[in-house]
């Protein structure tokens, strides 16, 4: 079957506007955003079907269909506004200006470590290493982080740029262990970084159970507070700091690092063809080891917008919350390119913080954002079938054919 | 059992495979299926088979109108397939890989007992030795196509599809496979044989058709000269002899002695290679696929390490380096397997050109790409070597397979070389850029660099060569000079040297 | 791109090919461990108690730490220099040989550990509570050998096994029947089985990124379910039931082994079953051999007439339904209501029994018993008294597992077409 697929003859040239359409609903825009779309359905029947007041009138549905909708709606239009309000603009509870942005900053500075990882995890994906330590590799960054961050006691600028370093050196640490053990052994990363992960919080349960990392006096395994010094400046009385800054520096970095760069030329050449990569004289071992070493100390960074900030500065094993997990999901949704990565950092740095303001004013409890990101992630990872419930035309369809042709 | 296609058609989007192509094998007939390399030929017996759904046309059986939609329905029909990949589970046995779809069950477990015995029988009337109990995996080739042909009569297939199955034989197996092929005539099974081998259709065909470029362009007797059988084939006179002049006398540019590779279960897969190639020459390596070829670009290229010898090239030592260092010290390498090796499919025409000269001047400057010489490299030789592309920025995926190949070529050919080493350099290459392959090898051999091909069509060997070499299981039969005859270099292929003609092991 | 690889017959003999000393070196190291961290490491007059049930009274007695230590490791050290000479000889080792070679280095470990302590070691108890904490992994396990073998790996165990704990335990409390819960946890493992399904081999979806993005849709799914209409009518959701616990007249009897394994309830007794038939019918019923062809040559089988992606979906639903099953452990089969969260990894580990295990079910349950043993023993060892660190004790089977992948437990294949979607 070696067929000469022949690139498509040139058909006549549709209109202007045809192919900006064509361009709209081919793209993955529309895929992404109809995905955003059909989780806040699944998850809007979610909440109603779990509210006590929508079962209530559900069993006088065949007396009064009418009450059930209203209730329906109350619940659900109350939960989304409260998941907005707490994610974007304080509409109803703002009494100043600080007030009304508040959720916003709050979203950012959620959003860091989602960015941070995102990037690690991103990288690994253009390499073809399913790298899923990202929590392991915060873990381990929060350790050292954590550990310079109270230990030492040194100058604002400089114990903070050590504190950066030491996240992003323990991070990258746990990172280069799947890497080294994947470029010599061939051990699979993805269950050396699965269990890595668990093998990161008994190691750090255990380190705080030490005197050099216990605070004293406490008998819970918690470390002392991070100095002052080391804490990133905040931005006029927001929550955002100067972390966010670094995870878009950090951002573009990437980019340039992916794109521009001979090694970020290596490692997409071995995560696209890792055969032809070698042939060319490339290392795929070195690549290797690159990826994940980098993309372990993004990671770790991620702990800095923990630690070094006001929101919780004290050391615990639950130091990488479930951002490691959860920056899957941001790097599966920036399709792993750093600019969609803010983005998709920023929408799920959105739903987490306003996730907290809909539990707390209303019934709906925070676990449903987990639902609404893997669903956005299941249905983004499988465009066909977005397009197949919204009854959308198939682009990929001529696409396939030739490759079956080839 | 007659069967009879109809104007089949086969498209792949706005690419025919197939158009509208008539077919009738007769009972206890061989009918010979010939034509190039994507001339249709597999598409058209995947269609008879039900891999492929037809886009018009019928398929009649004993006059009968059938319709498969799956190898289920045709094998139940009577349809048998040996696929020129063969469609073996490696990690199966003999006995489970033969009954495998059809098994003989007691109680709630297969019927080994039953299902050795079948292959016992059906090899007994072939005069096959086959082990049942033998790991497919551990088989040689030859023995495993005859576990696919067991396979497909298990099923009592009356028509028997054999797709280009003397590809990966030496002459002698080939042989052993005609004869085959007869006693199943004999015994009334029909068998469409396909294949681009002008001598074996020749020697076993009762009838030929010849497909071009999808569509059927004549039917012949095996009483057909082969000049007529190959016009009919490839459309226009073909005359494979490139132009060239004799190799002047030059000094020898690569050593290479007594290379030898033993792989980690201990397979002896290169065996005391010894040769040289001087400036200016042709070395082709000639062999039957699998006989220590891939292995020995390999070494040579530091993909794999040997376990003795030395390459040394313009007196320095290659073993031991590293594949950079040995594309770094000017050896050009287009691998066999273009799409696996030779290029990044997701990579842009101008990233394919300089895939591996990337970490140097000037196509990168302290680890930063120039992206600018990068675009205005790949515009140069896109240009030079004619690569039919939308733009340098279109993904390689989107080339056809000659233009690929084009692109591997001028990646390797645009820095100065002291050794070209180009295994299989026209497979899977349209008859129009293979003769511009050839004539861009010849001219780098012109230029006083030393070149090693490496071919398993001898068309390609004698049309290049200025000396040729023959590999059979690791070891150089020996090395003749270009006016070799095709007889003498079959017997070499088979391990046998002609100049001393007692078969070597 | 070409699938043919040809091998070359064997030609010369095989006095080139390099000897792996890796085994030999790993016992080496093993027994030194063994020499001075057990054996030297404890004085002569200290004494290790033991307690064993044998099924109708517990009997105690003691043995002198140093010497059983030391005992023990001249044992491993015969078997290393074994070891050492049959791959010298270029021979294979007999699969007892690591086995015992483990046995006597635990065995040391153990009365080490135990040495000069108040408390004696709990035979009996050590062995059910590994089988106890090896339940959900062994389905688990179960669940993955199942996908992996007909091409679709299974990350979302600990999403199957979480739903069908939450499904049992609701099924259970709504119906007060501990039986019903039973039945339902395979339903609900089977749906997650279903979703995979459709993403990975319906819609081609890497199988990784779906396993992991199931587990988050569970975990969310569940847990809204639990802060919700579970915690709003506690009384109808969340009636914890149980499963009895039926001894196996007479086998419950003997002594030692009959109290750890027939004192059991009757999940445990499916999963021996499910061992057992799954060992058998994977490699030699028709169903096995059909869907392991689709894991190995997806084209070949169907070219024989199988249809492969409709194998593969009835298969991992199959998959999702045996975790679901192992999931009814954490509730039904334990008296526990739903808990958020309440596999906590055991998907995983379960995930890496399998590898470890060389992707069959025999290798499984031995790999998980193993992970069940060394997460048992941290809870014996404490009450003991040992001074290991628990945590150290609790890494050890991710730890075991790292360097099991690596390389250095041996080499297994998983199927060869896991993971690839087939486009046929």
């Amino acid at each position: 079957m070696s067929e000469q697929n022949t690139p498509a003859a040139a058909a006549p040239e549709p209109p202007a506007w045809r192919q900006v359409f064509a361009k709209i609903v081919n793209g993955s825009t529309l895929t992404s955003i109809l995905s955003v779309v059909l989780a806040l359905i699944i998850g809007a029947i979610l909440i109603a079907a779990a509210d006590s007041d929508v079962q209530e009138k559900a069993s006088w549905f065949f007396y009064q269909p009418g009450d059930l909708f209203g209730a329906i709606w109350d619940t659900v239009a109350g939960a989304y506004s409260a998941l907005f309000q707490g994610a974007v603009f304080n509409i109803d509870r703002s009494y100043t200006v600080q007030d009304f942005f508040a959720p916003l900053w709050d979203s950012i500075a959620t959003s860091t470590p989602l960015i941070f990882a995102g990037l690690g995890l991103g990288m690994g994906f253009r390499a073809g290493l399913f790298n899923i330590g990202a929590q392991g590799q915060i873990i381990l960054g929060g350790t050292l982080c954590g550990f310079l961050g109270y230990a030492l006691h040194l100058p604002p600028g400089i114990h903070m740029a050590l504190c950066v370093l030491g996240a992003f050196v323990g991070g990258a640490f746990w990172g280069f262990i799947p890497g080294i053990l994947r470029a010599q052994t061939g051990a699979n990363e993805v269950i050396v970084t699965i269990m890595l992960n668990s093998t990161a919080i008994y190691l750090l349960g255990w380190l705080l159970t030490q005197p050099s990392f216990k605070q004293t006096g406490s008998i819970n395994p918690i470390s002392p507070p991070v100095d002052e010094t080391a804490r990133f400046p905040a931005f006029f009385g927001t929550p955002i700091n100067l972390g966010f800054l670094l995870a878009l520096a950090a951002a573009f970095g990437v980019w340039w690092l992916m794109e521009r760069s001979t090694l970020g030329f290596s490692i997409r050449a071995v995560g696209a063809n890792p055969e032809a990569a070698r042939t060319a004289g490339m290392s795929v071992p070195a690549a290797t080891v690159w990826v994940m070493t980098l993309a372990g100390g993004l990671a770790g960074l991620a702990a800095t917008s923990q630690l070094m900030s006001r929101v919780s500065d004290q050391l615990t094993t639950d130091v990488a919350s479930t951002f490691g997990f959860d920056a899957i999901t941001v790097a599966l949704l920036g399709r792993s390119k750093p600019a969609g990565i803010v983005a998709a950092g920023l929408l799920f740095g959105g739903l987490r913080a306003g996730g907290y303001t809909m539990q707390a004013f209303t019934s709906t409890p925070i676990d449903v954002i987990l639902v609404l990101q893997s669903v956005i992630v299941l249905f983004i990872a499988a465009p066909p079938l977005v397009r197949a419930i919204f009854r959308l035309p198939d682009p990929e369809r001529r696409r396939k054919v030739k490759e079956v042709a080839a | 059992m007659k069967l009879e296609l109809r104007a089949v058609t086969k498209k792949f989007g706005s690419f025919v495979a197939n158009d509208a192509i008539d077919l009738v094998v007769e009972p206890g007939q061989i009918h010979a299926l010939l034509g190039e390399n994507g001339a249709g030929k597999s598409t058209l017996m995947n269609v008879l088979y039900g891999l492929y759904a037809a886009d018009g046309g019928q398929i009649l059986i004993d006059g009968e109108p059938v319709h498969f939609s799956g190898p289920g329905q045709a094998m139940a029909a009577g349809i048998g397939m040996v696929h020129q990949h063969f469609m073996l589970i490696p990690v199966f046995t003999v006995a489970e890989n033969v009954v495998l779809g059809h098994e003989p069950t007691s109680g709630a477990l297969i019927n080994l007992d039953e299902a050795r015995q079948l292959v016992r029988d059906i090899s007994a009337r072939f005069g096959f030795e086959v082990d049942p109990d033998a790991l497919v995996e551990e088989l040689p080739v030859g023995i495993q196509q005859r576990v696919e042909i067991i396979k497909a009569l298990s099923r009592d297939a009356e028509v028997l599809i054999l797709d280009e199955p003397t590809a990966v034989l030496t002459p002698q197996e080939t042989d052993e496979l005609m004869g085959i092929m007869r006693d199943l005539k004999q015994q009334g099974t029909s068998i469409v044989f396909i294949t681009h081998k002008l001598r074996e259709v020749q020697e076993v065909a009762d009838t030929i058709t010849v497909i071009r470029h999808g569509k059927v362009v004549g039917t012949a007797l095996p009483t057909a000269s082969q000049e007529e059988l190959a016009s009919l084939m490839v459309g226009r006179a073909v005359d494979l002899k490139v132009d060239k002049d004799a190799a002047r006398e030059a000094e020898v540019a690569l050593r290479v002695a007594d290379l030898t590779l033993v792989d980690h279960s201990g397979l002896t897969l290169l065996d005391h290679i010894t040769f040289d190639v001087k400036r200016g020459e042709i070395l082709a390596i000639a062999g039957v696929q699998g006989n220590g070829q891939t292995e020995l670009t390999e070494a040579l290229m530091g993909l794999r390490k040997p376990t003795a010898g030395s390459i040394t090239l313009d007196g320095d030592e290659l073993v031991g380096k590293s594949v950079r260092q040995i594309i770094d010290a000017g050896v050009g390498f287009v691998p066999e397997d273009r799409s696996r090796d030779g290029m990044v499919a997701s990579f842009s025409v101008a990233e394919n050109m300089v895939l591996d000269q990337i970490g140097h001047d000037p196509f990168s400057h302290g680890g930063a790409l120039a992206m600018a010489t990068i675009a205005e490299h790949a515009t140069t030789q896109v240009e030079q070597f004619d690569v039919r592309t939308g733009s340098i920025e279109a993904p390689m995926s989107s080339l056809s397979g000659g233009n690929q190949q084009k692109v591997v070529l001028a990646r390797e050919l645009s820095r100065e070389l002291r050794l070209l080493l180009a295994s299989q350099p026209t497979r899977g290459v349209d008859v129009g850029s293979i003769e511009f392959i050839h004539e861009r090898i010849v001219a780098e051999r012109d230029k006083g660099t030393p070149v090693i091909i490496v071919s398993t069509e001898l068309d390609e060997v004698t049309a290049l060569a200025d000396r040729i070499a023959v590999m059979y299981r690791g070891r150089f039969v020996g090395i003749v000079g270009p006016d070799t005859s095709r007889s003498d270099l079959g017997l070499m292929m088979a391990g046998v040297d002609p100049n001393n003609k007692e078969e070597q092991r | 791109m070409s699938a043919q690889t040809i091998e070359l017959p064997a030609m010369d003999s095989k006095a080139l090919a390099p000897i792996n000393w890796k085994f030999p070196i790993i016992y080496g190291i093993l027994a030194v461990i063994s020499l001075v961290g057990f054996g030297l490491s404890v004085g002569g007059d200290v004494w290790s108690g033991i307690s064993v049930n044998t099924g109708f009274s517990r009997i105690q007695f003691a043995v002198p730490s140093q010497v059983t230590a030391l005992v023990c490791t001249v044992i491993e050290i015969g078997l290393g220099i074994w070891a050492w000479q049959l791959t010298a000889a270029r021979k294979k080792t007999p699969v007892g040989l690591p086995l015992g070679f483990g046995f006597c280095f635990v065995v040391a470990f153990l009365v080490r550990a135990v040495a000069g302590s108040e408390q004696s070691l709990q035979v009996t108890g050590l062995l059910q509570g590994t089988l106890f904490l090896s339940v959900p992994l062994i389905f688990g396990a179960m669940a993955g050998c199942v996908c992996e073998h007909v091409g679709v790996i299974n990350v979302a165990i600990e999403g199957q096994l979480l739903a069908g704990a939450f499904l049992a335990a609701v099924v259970g409390s709504l119906t007060l029947n501990p039986w019903l819960g039973l039945l339902a946890a395979p339903v609900a493992g089977a749906l997650v089985g279903a979703l995979l399904a459709l993403f990975a081999v319906r819609y081609w979806v890497d199988h990784i990124i779906v396993g992991v993005v199931l587990n988050v849709l569970v975990t969310g799914f569940t847990s809204y379910l639990f802060s919700t209409v579970l915690s709003e009518h506690k009384d109808v959701f969340a009636v914890p039931t149980v499963l009895p616990t039926l001894p196996i007249p007479g086998l419950s009897l003997i002594p030692v082994l009959g109290p750890v394994l027939f004192n059991q309830n009757v999940l445990v007794y499916i999963m021996y079953a499910a061992v057992v038939v799954l060992q058998i019918m994977l490699y030699r019923s028709r169903w096995g051999l059909r869907m392991r062809a689709c894991g190995e040559h997806p084209k070949a089988a169907d070219t024989v007439g199988i249809k492969v992606n409709a194998t593969r979906v009835r298969n991992t639903i199959l998959g999702g339904a045996i975790a679901g099953l192992g999931g009814a452990f954490f509730t039904v089969a334990n008296g526990l209501a739903f808990g958020k969260e309440m596999s906590a990894g055991r998907g995983y580990i379960a995930l890496a029994a399998m590898i470890l295990g060389g992707w069959s079910p025999r290798g499984a349950v031995a790999a998980a018993l193993l992970f069940g043993f060394a997460d048992n023993l941290q809870n014996a060892l404490s009450v003991v008294g040992v001074g290991i660190p628990s945590q150290f004790m609790l890494m050890a089977p991710y730890l075991i597992t790292i360097f099991a992948v690596a390389g250095f437990v041996g080499k297994v294949r998983p199927p060869a077409q896991e993971g690839q979607p087939y486009k046929g």
